[in-house]
């Protein structure tokens, strides 16, 4: 019971985010609010040739809003816009509890939020990270 | 179980309450035994007397009070009646002209403000309201400010909550129309010295409009004394059902007072083009009411009468202190507002060292420990703290030592659950 979310790998981005940092290289970012809990984070982007080769956030909020940006940096950077844009609709359905087991393996460290499906009052911060990297693949 | 309400007064009167399980009364306690229920603030539970009194209500005398000539309808018009005399009674106002059945504390202040505004407001006066105010007594004032042309203004506490009489005098002027604050806050849990306030007010022609959503549950209220000339506050927060609430208002205010909601039985004569409203109070009871509620509301102050509110109040400064104590040794833990546990009123609203408010509030649900987290309605005052949001606590006469020590324990385990070493 204890670990359903509050487990090893989401108390472990949330002590020590990999890509809680600046970005002097980014080209474009975007800040994301939940006024209700007070999570307010900054997602930058550095894309290049419809790639996303470099990402960080920056911020403060909850654990679950605050690992879950880190894990979605771990899984996005590197990938092209159509595939972070895929990843996004996958966490989307994993929260909406409308997900495949074999979508699930997709997504990686990320599955570690599923348990937020069961948590109505969370699921704004888990989806926070994700909201605002739709905003910022969407508008360009 | 044959049990007389609240029936847990020893021989000589005094509650005991530790001897006998009021928790008994509660059937949502009893049903779920392992919950320690800590959000108290929000709303409360209801005795199994409340419950009754609405089935009874809706078994034997439901019909639209007013609307009928016949004699079921005077039976739900009289249960209706009856608990607005069962307020009146509570809060010591004269007359039951002066008592206004609403939905909540909230609907109550927007009545307030809305008709206060088009009343006595106009182009170039001041609302006055504090920091620390509930959305629901801030967001009526901010739109009647804006509506009449007039200007907002906040009085400030200090650090630990306190609103001097010397700042409010400092803040008044010969245009501050309207002061309108909470008897207690919901984030500090600190009582305002209401009277002294009124009474600083009436010297400079000024309203007073009080929020007694976190008071009239939990100390003896007498408008009377207190001085205000408004009182609102919900019976969903004081062991009655939700959907029924008050506002209390000096009779020859409401008098000059426009109405809030308009429709059927607030009337007297309604022409094509025109109407005359009725007599206080149905004028500002618009449409079809609560009658269900207001007898559940009739029923818990009944509840409230038979424990005693010197009692209840008397417990949950006991259990207050209690918590004070289990908690003031716990590393990284911080209490918002007064470090005198006696300012409380059994709200402790606290922040734990790099453990979120909300992430707080989840692990604590794991230990089946209720408790509130983020701003709790009051936004204005946690930037003014400087805090994005914070937990709360907070106690009803029914919670238990037991409850507290298991909620004290959860807290001091927090960090290391999230983490952090020790
Ligand atoms: C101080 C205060 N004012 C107003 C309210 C609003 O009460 P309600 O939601 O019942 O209208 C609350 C309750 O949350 C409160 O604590």
């Amino acid at each position: 019971m204890e670990n359903d979310l509050y487990g090893e790998v989401l108390l472990d981005h949330n002590m020590h985010p990999v890509h809680k940092h600046a970005l002097p290289t980014a080209t474009c970012s975007h800040q994301g609010i939940n006024p209700s809990c007070g999570d307010d984070i900054v997602l930058s982007l550095e894309i290049d040739g419809g790639r996303i080769i470099n990402g960080s956030y920056v911020g403060s909020g909850c654990a679950i809003s605050q690992a879950s940006a880190d894990i979605m940096l771990e899984l996005i950077i590197g990938r092209t816009v159509d595939e972070a844009l895929h990843l996004k609709a996958l966490f989307t359905a994993m929260i909406d509890g409308s997900i495949t087991d074999s979508e699930l393996e997709e997504l990686d460290e990320a599955m570690a939020l599923q348990n937020v499906s069961h948590m109505p009052a969370r699921v704004k911060c888990a989806m926070l990270g994700w909201k605002t990297l739709g905003f910022l693949l969407n508008e360009k | 179980m044959n049990r007389p309400i609240g029936g847990y007064l020893n021989v000589s009167g005094e509650m005991k309450m530790n001897e006998r399980d009021v928790r008994a009364d509660f059937p949502l306690l009893e049903r779920y035994r392992e919950l320690a229920y800590l959000d108290n603030a929000a709303t409360t539970q209801k005795p199994q007397c409340v419950l009754d009194a609405v089935n009874e209500y809706y078994l034997g005398e439901n019909s639209n009070p007013m609307r009928g000539l016949y004699d079921l309808s005077v039976k739900a018009t009289q249960a209706y009646e009856n608990a607005r005399e069962s307020v009146r009674d509570l809060i010591g106002a004269a007359s039951c002209r002066e008592i206004i059945f609403t939905r909540n504390a909230t609907e109550s202040l927007n009545l307030a403000a809305s008709c206060l505004g088009r009343a006595i407001v106009n182009e170039g006066d001041e609302i006055l309201i504090t920091v620390s105010e509930h959305h629901s007594d801030l967001i009526p004032w901010q739109t009647a400010a804006r509506e009449r042309g007039a200007k907002l203004k906040y009085l400030e506490c200090t650090a630990e909550g306190e609103y001097t009489v010397g700042a409010l005098k400092a803040a008044l002027s010969p245009r501050t129309k309207i002061f309108a604050f909470a008897a207690v806050s919901n984030v500090f849990g600190r009582a305002n010295p209401v009277a002294e306030f009124a009474e600083v007010c009436h010297s400079n022609g000024t309203i007073v409009v009080c929020d007694g959503a976190q008071s009239v549950p939990h100390m003896k209220t007498d408008v009377g004394a207190l001085g205000v000339d408004f009182l609102a506050f919900s019976g969903h927060k004081m062991y009655a059902p939700m959907g029924i609430g008050v506002l209390y208002g000096r009779e020859e205010l409401l008098e000059q007072l426009p109405p809030f909601l308009t429709g059927g039985e607030m009337i007297e004569y309604v022409t094509r083009d025109a109407a005359t409203f009725a007599e206080l109070p149905h004028r500002f009871e618009a449409g079809t009411v609560n009658a269900g509620g207001a007898v559940g509301l009739d029923a818990a102050i009944k509840y409230i009468r038979s424990v005693g509110i010197e009692n209840i109040e008397k417990r949950e400064r006991e259990l207050t202190r209690y918590a004070f104590d289990r908690i003031s040794g716990i590393p990284h833990v911080s209490i918002i507002g007064s470090p005198d546990p006696d300012d409380h009123h059994g709200i402790i609203t606290f922040t734990v060292e790099g453990v979120h408010p909300h992430d707080i509030a989840a692990l604590m649900d794991r230990d089946n420990i209720a408790v509130r987290a983020g701003h709790h309605c009051a936004q204005p005052l946690h930037q003014f703290l400087g805090v994005a949001s914070t937990a709360r606590m907070s106690l009803a006469f029914y919670n238990t030592e037991a409850e507290i020590d298991r909620f004290a324990e959860s807290l001091s385990g927090l960090r290391r659950r999230m983490g952090y070493g020790e």
